[in-house]
């Protein structure tokens, strides 16, 4: 067991973990955010995506000893300070770009990464972007339609209600 | 409407709210108190036989308390099929134990045999290691069409591979083949509808508690109907009183079918619960997902149209053979039968109709509804086979539908498959789609695409779908062994807020949102002030859950009569606060008051009054606000659409792409227009998928070889257009009070063969005489029906 000390949405915690502990087990189990969600095995869904030093990860391939000293964002830091839904996350809701919810908070954090790269993205930017997200509830319509607007792009010309 | 949105309002979710922030609670994010893992031994042949399992190392290992194997349930009844199919000849369907635990054989890779309990889910892991199981493999049964002819079989028991051979409706059989065989022209086409795997972004995950105290159990679990699965545990696998066990399904994360039906861990986890005296939870991984969730479609069909010289429809005729899987699913019996044949007639007034399915055991995993469940095979079958058929007789394939669509004067319509359909109008779907999709443009657009050097393809589909299955009556005569109705209580609190518990589940369709927008449309009131509580079996009075397009349909008009009787009620204590009848007591925005007065009491003062019954006629009303309904339909739903898309083909690579993808569906009213335009995007993107990219594959030894996101092609965001979504041809349903219809399925039911006749269509276009492609159609495939048109 090795003692982890990392920043976690602005907070300093640590914690006692194994070698083979990933970055989504810490955050899951032993802090109980379990907001970042795991989708599956391969590294391939995306519902899991936090942020590390700024930079989106994977925390499902990322072992929580490597996130020592890191500064992580996670989906329950996204809101505004006064609790209310940042503009991401308004965009998402304003524009149904979830259902089930359980890739949502990948999807916000990539988005998030996103559009800190990118400030506006086209359609195929963030479509390219979503490659490694993967959402079976929505078709991914809103989702794009959710990230164009929360960009501060005119999306009301994109088909649907 | 009240002012904060009641029917008709695109209200946003206030689901959204905790799904956007991470406090939601799916059944992994939850623990408990002492809480420990099973995990799972699982085959990695997919037939064997079990000749001896030492688990004696394994109970040995540090942190493990127990170790289960099928030897321990022997006793305990199997998990169930949900209906009844007697083949042709009269002979009910073969259905083999399914146990809880593999027990002498294993069927299918990634059949559980064995169990182990431990402190954590890695000496869980490591003890299920060191499970010595002496396991002798068996060739493997896994094409259909050989395990029909096969002299070993998956159940030995039954001596056959063959669950039934059913006929639809066998008394139109001579008549059907009279008819094709008198036939101007008939076309035919034989077509796979590939296996897919269902993929909720949330893997199962049960937890199991046991409370020795009072001999009580409550499960966690992932589950689209708890109510169900309570029952199937209960009454026919560990024999729980129901009311010893309490089923809770939390959040979900999306279903589509998979999460219906239930499974063995399910019963695992409560049997070791009580053993150990310690809450159990179990969470699959993916790959677990992928080799033991049930499968969906797997048909192999030949259908044949005939037509007159005119292009009318006499006939259609299918042979199917279906795959059911290594165990009968729930509803694995159902979907390739009732929810397929009946379907067959489609959009159209054709007179003879005969559909045969013989259900196939095979060493792959179970296969069951998934979004759509039969529909869409149906549909697929009937659309591809419409535009062959158009091709061949040199008519537009538009013109060929309109030809033999249903009228809008002929509901309700007898339709020749054995439905009675309540309203649609077909034309007017494609005439707003042909609109919408800009059809006029097609041709420029075709020659732009031909200017980069692609082919462009134009496809159309029209479908009807069945949705809220019912009613009871008629599914029990045809060998259901459920009812198919739904229930609501609404209970109105006496400070005036309202909890409204359904029978429905939601895990995605936005309940918390649109149900409580019927309430507020009935009584005037503000839709916040009403929340719905699903999920939970000791909180609801009991409800079929959500699968089959059938919440709002079943569960909604459920609410509505609930509703209706708080009305009721509530008009009796007004009347008598305000010392007037019962008939003078009119509802208006929440307020009641005596017709043509200006007395007046509010519908929260009348609340109060329940629960206060100071100076109340307790000889005539009985304290409280609370009611509950149960609602089981007079007949289906039947949503229809006509739906078409743009493709562009690269004749280089065979590369398709989704260009546009239209889709214009009568879902009859809609309570709220963008979760409804939500449900059919997500449709579109699973058919789209299935179309392109999906394909379960499983090698001649049946091991799974698409068993991961690397190998299983899941649509991602570049692989979709953005969609056109319409609903404003609406035909009220006739028999349910809301007049909905559903609007789930609709999108996976109509995308796929738009898709392939899309891309029939570019081909030709580019002078290829290809007539059909399996899907999905990945480059290769395209590619080669071009090289060898
Ligand atoms: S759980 Fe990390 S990518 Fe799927
Ligand atoms: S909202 Fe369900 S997986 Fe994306």
């Amino acid at each position: 067991m090795t003692k982890v000390t990392m920043t976690i949405n602005g907070k300093s915690v640590s914690g006692e973990v194994e070698g083979r502990t990933l970055l989504s087990s810490f955050l899951r189990e032993d802090l109980h955010l379990t907001g970042t969600h795991i989708g599956c095995d391969t590294s391939q869904c995306g519902a899991c995506v936090v942020h590390v030093d700024g930079k989106p990860v994977k925390s499902c391939t990322m072992f929580a000893a490597e996130a020592d000293g890191a500064d992580v964002a996670t989906i329950e830091g996204q809101a505004n300070e006064d609790g209310s839904l940042n503009v991401i996350q308004a965009a998402f809701q304003e524009h149904h770009g979830l259902q089930c919810g359980f890739c949502t908070p990948g999807m916000v954090m990539s988005a998030a990464a996103l559009l800190k790269d990118n400030p506006k993205p086209s359609e195929a930017e963030v479509r390219e972007y979503l490659e490694g997200n993967i959402c079976r509830c929505t078709g991914y319509h809103n989702i794009v339609k959710a990230i164009m607007a929360a960009s501060g792009q005119d999306v009301s010309a994109i088909a649907a209600e | 409407m009240p002012k904060d949105g009641g029917i008709g309002a695109s209200t946003v979710r206030r689901e959204d709210v905790r799904f956007l922030t991470g406090t939601g609670q799916y059944c992994d994010d939850m623990n408990m108190f002492g809480q420990t893992a099973a995990v799972f031994a699982r085959s990695t042949v997919a037939n064997g036989v079990i000749k001896s399992i030492d688990t004696s190392a394994a109970e040995a290992m540090p942190g493990v308390l127990a170790v289960f194997t099928g030897e321990d349930f022997v006793e305990v009844g199997g998990n169930p099929a949900g209906w009844l199919i007697n083949s042709r000849d009269g002979e009910p369907m073969k259905e083999p134990k399914r146990p809880v635990l593999a027990h002498g054989k294993v069927r299918h890779v990634g059949d559980a045999y064995a169990a182990v309990i431990a402190e954590t889910v890695e000496q869980a892991k490591d003890a299920v290691e060191a499970i010595e199981a002496d396991i002798e493999e068996l060739p493997a049964i896994v094409n259909m069409k050989d395990a029909l002819a096969a002299d070993h079989y998956v159940h030995d028991e039954i001596g056959t591979n063959q669950c039934f051979d059913w006929g639809w409706i066998e008394d139109n059989r001579a008549a059907t083949d009279a008819a094709i065989k008198g036939a101007h022209h008939v076309t035919t086409l034989e077509l796979v509808n590939n296996r897919l795997v269902p993929n909720a972004m949330e893997p199962r995950c049960s937890m199991a508690q046991y409370n020795r105290a009072n001999d009580e159990y409550v499960l966690h679990t992932t589950s689209q109907n708890p109510h169900l699965t309570r029952l199937l545990i209960s009454a026919f696998v560990l024999g729980i009183p129901e009311n010893k066990l309490t089923v809770i399904a939390p959040d979900v994360g999306g279903g589509f079918g998979s999460k219906i039906y239930h499974y063995g861990e399910e019963a695992l986890v409560l049997a070791a619960a009580k053993k150990i005296g310690r809450p159990v939870k179990w969470t699959a991984d993916r790959t677990e997902a992928f080799l033991t969730d049930a499968h969906g479609r797997d048909h192999v069909t030949k259908i044949e149209l005939a037509m007159d010289k005119d292009g009318n429809f006499l006939a259609f005729r299918t042979e199917t053979m279906a795959n059911v899987g290594a165990y009968l699913s729930n509803f694995s019996t159902a979907t390739p039968t009732f929810l397929h044949g009946t379907l067959m007639a489609g959009n159209y007034t054709v007179p003879n109709i005969y559909v045969n399915v013989k259900a196939v055991f095979t060493n792959t995993a179970p296969v069951d509804a998934y979004r759509g469940a039969g529909r869409p095979e149906a549909t697929f079958s009937l659309e591809r086979v419409i535009d062959k058929a158009a091709r061949e007789i040199g008519m537009d394939p538009i013109a060929l539908r309109r030809k033999n669509f249903i009228k809008p004067d002929q509901y309700p319509f007898a339709s020749a498959a054995g439905l009675e359909y309540d309203s649609g109008n077909y034309d007017a779907l494609m005439d707003q789609m042909e609109k919408v999709a800009d059809m006029a443009g097609f041709e420029a657009r075709r020659k732009a695409s031909e200017k980069k050097g692609k082919l462009r393809g134009f496809g159309v589909n029209a479908y009807i779908e069945a949705c809220g299955i019912a009613p009871s009556n008629l599914v029990g005569v045809l060998g259901s062994r459920v009812g198919l109705y739904d229930a609501a209580t609404v209970r109105v609190n006496a400070t005036g807020n309202l909890s409204v518990m359904v029978g429905a589940h939601s895990h995605g369709q936005g309940h918390e949102t649109a149900f409580p927008q019927v309430v507020a449309e009935m009584l005037g009131i503000d839709p916040q002030s009403i929340d719905i509580v699903h999920g939970d079996t000791s909180k609801i009075p009991f409800g079929m859950g959500t699968y089959g397009s059938r919440s709002l349909a079943v569960c909604g008009s459920a609410v509505v009569r609930a509703t209706e009787k708080i009305i009721n009620k509530a008009k009796k204590i007004a009347a008598h606060m305000l010392e007037a009848s019962d008939g003078d007591i009119e509802l208006k925005d929440g307020v009641f008051s005596v017709a043509g007065t200006d007395k007046s009491v509010t519908f929260g003062e009348v609340a109060l009054k329940a629960y206060i019954p100071h100076e109340f006629p307790l000889e005539d009303i009985e304290p409280g606000l609370e009611e509950t309904a149960f609602y089981d339909p007079a007949n289906f739903t039947y949503p229809s659409g006509a739906y078409c898309c743009e493709v562009e083909v690269d004749p280089e690579t065979g590369k398709v792409s989704v260009e546009s993808m239209t889709a214009v569906d009568d879902f009859g009213n809609v309570i709220n227009p963008m979760i409804v335009t939500g449900q059919v995007h997500g449709g579109l993107g699973q058919g789209i998928g299935q179309a392109l990219l999906e394909n379960t594959t499983y090698d001649e030894n049946g091991q799974l070889l698409s068993a991961s996101y690397m190998d299983y092609v899941m649509p991602r965001a570049d692989d979709l257009p953005f969609y056109t979504v319409d609903h404003s041809q609406g035909n009220a349903c006739t028999h349910n009070p809301l007049g909905v219809k559903g609007c789930g399925e609709a999108g996976a039911i109509g995308s796929p063969p738009t898709v392939v006749n899309a891309v029939i269509d570019a081909l030709q276009s580019g002078g290829k005489n290809v007539t059909h492609i399996d899907m999905p159609m990945t480059p290769h495939r395209v590619w080669s029906a071009m090289q060898n048109a």
